[in-house]
């Protein structure tokens, strides 16, 4: 007999409960304001504009490290995401583990290349990240972070990860 | 000239409020080349079980101090942005400990500015992190 698929309510608060869990498990991203929009399973990371984010006052413009923080962050919580989908979408992540926010470990950063397109004007912006390669041990995350238009991207990023062991 | 260039570039320091919102300080200033500290803050962690800072603070450490290094520079330039960066995690910083990062603009042409920046801890004799950037040099015209 075909096997009922879960109800559409029960599905989506686990992916929520996964996704808060994975962000608020990381108090930087809390310090710059940094959120996820969630549709299926893509992620949209927002930075609300605040002033202390100002790189250059004279302009003013959003610092170029918080720009490089900005995309670090999109990257590692799109390739945990990707890392934990299929456990959360089998129940393996049980909403009691997601809600006591026990995930497993984080990707760590090997290496980061910001590509800085066009100043950061003083308004809110966004980033998607795309897994290009997720390996046993290796990953590899492209990151694209635009302010009104999606096409007009102002910085994007490349980077390797050492993947978290799959048994803890 | 030395305590002149220092000063100037406290001041281009703590006028990002970035920088401040991080708690950036500035050692010292030399002829194309910056040191700057940040002390470690929980509000900086990026992996809540070990307590290690967020890469992320790690890069804005990195850019700002290259970014002095860049206005340090003999040229005297009057502005500069980030084009590239390139950085290298060679391991995570010891959580609780203040991270310092030196950077040296090595070169420069007409409107482009080349850094290499190393960041530590308390450990003098293993990087934590190591950069490469290329930046926009502003002169005055």
């Amino acid at each position: 007999m075909r096997q009922q698929p879960e109800p559409r309510q029960v599905v989506k608060e686990r992916r929520d409960a996964a996704l808060a869990a994975l962000v608020e498990g990381v108090p930087y991203a809390q310090f710059l304001g940094i959120g996820f929009d969630r549709r299926g399973d893509e992620l949209t990371a927002v930075l609300p504009f605040h002033d202390d984010l100002i790189g250059n006052p004279a302009l003013p413009a959003i610092h170029g490290g918080a720009t490089a923080a900005f995309l670090e962050v999109t990257a590692i919580i799109e390739l945990s995401w990707s890392f934990i989908w299929e456990d959360v979408e089998s129940g393996a992540l049980s909403m009691d583990v997601l809600r006591e926010g026990r995930l497993p470990r984080l990707p760590k950063t090997i290496d980061f290349t910001v590509d800085y397109l066009r100043s950061g004007l003083p308004r809110d912006a966004y980033a998607r990240a795309r897994v290009n390669r997720m390996g046993r041990r290796y990953a590899s995350v492209h990151v694209e972070a635009w302010q009104d238009n999606r096409t007009r991207l102002f910085a994007q990023a490349t980077g390797h990860f050492l993947m978290p062991s799959r048994d803890g | 000239m030395s305590d002149d260039r220092t000063r100037i570039a406290r001041q281009f320091i703590e006028a990002i409020p970035h920088s401040r919102a991080l708690g950036m300080r500035i050692l010292r200033v030399g002829e194309g080349e910056a040191e700057i500290e940040m002390p470690y803050d929980t509000r900086l962690i990026g992996d809540p079980e070990t307590g290690v800072i967020h890469g992320g603070a790690v890069s804005a450490l990195m850019d700002t101090c290259s970014g002095a290094a860049v206005m340090a520079h003999p040229d005297a330039p009057v502005a500069t942005a980030t084009i590239g960066l390139r950085i290298d995690y060679m391991r995570a910083a010891t959580p609780g400990e203040t991270i310092r990062a030196h950077a040296v603009c090595h070169h420069v042409t007409r409107s482009v500015a080349f850094v290499r920046a190393t960041t530590f801890d308390g450990d003098e004799t293993r990087p934590v992190a190591t950069a490469a950037g290329t930046f926009t040099l502003g002169r005055k015209t």
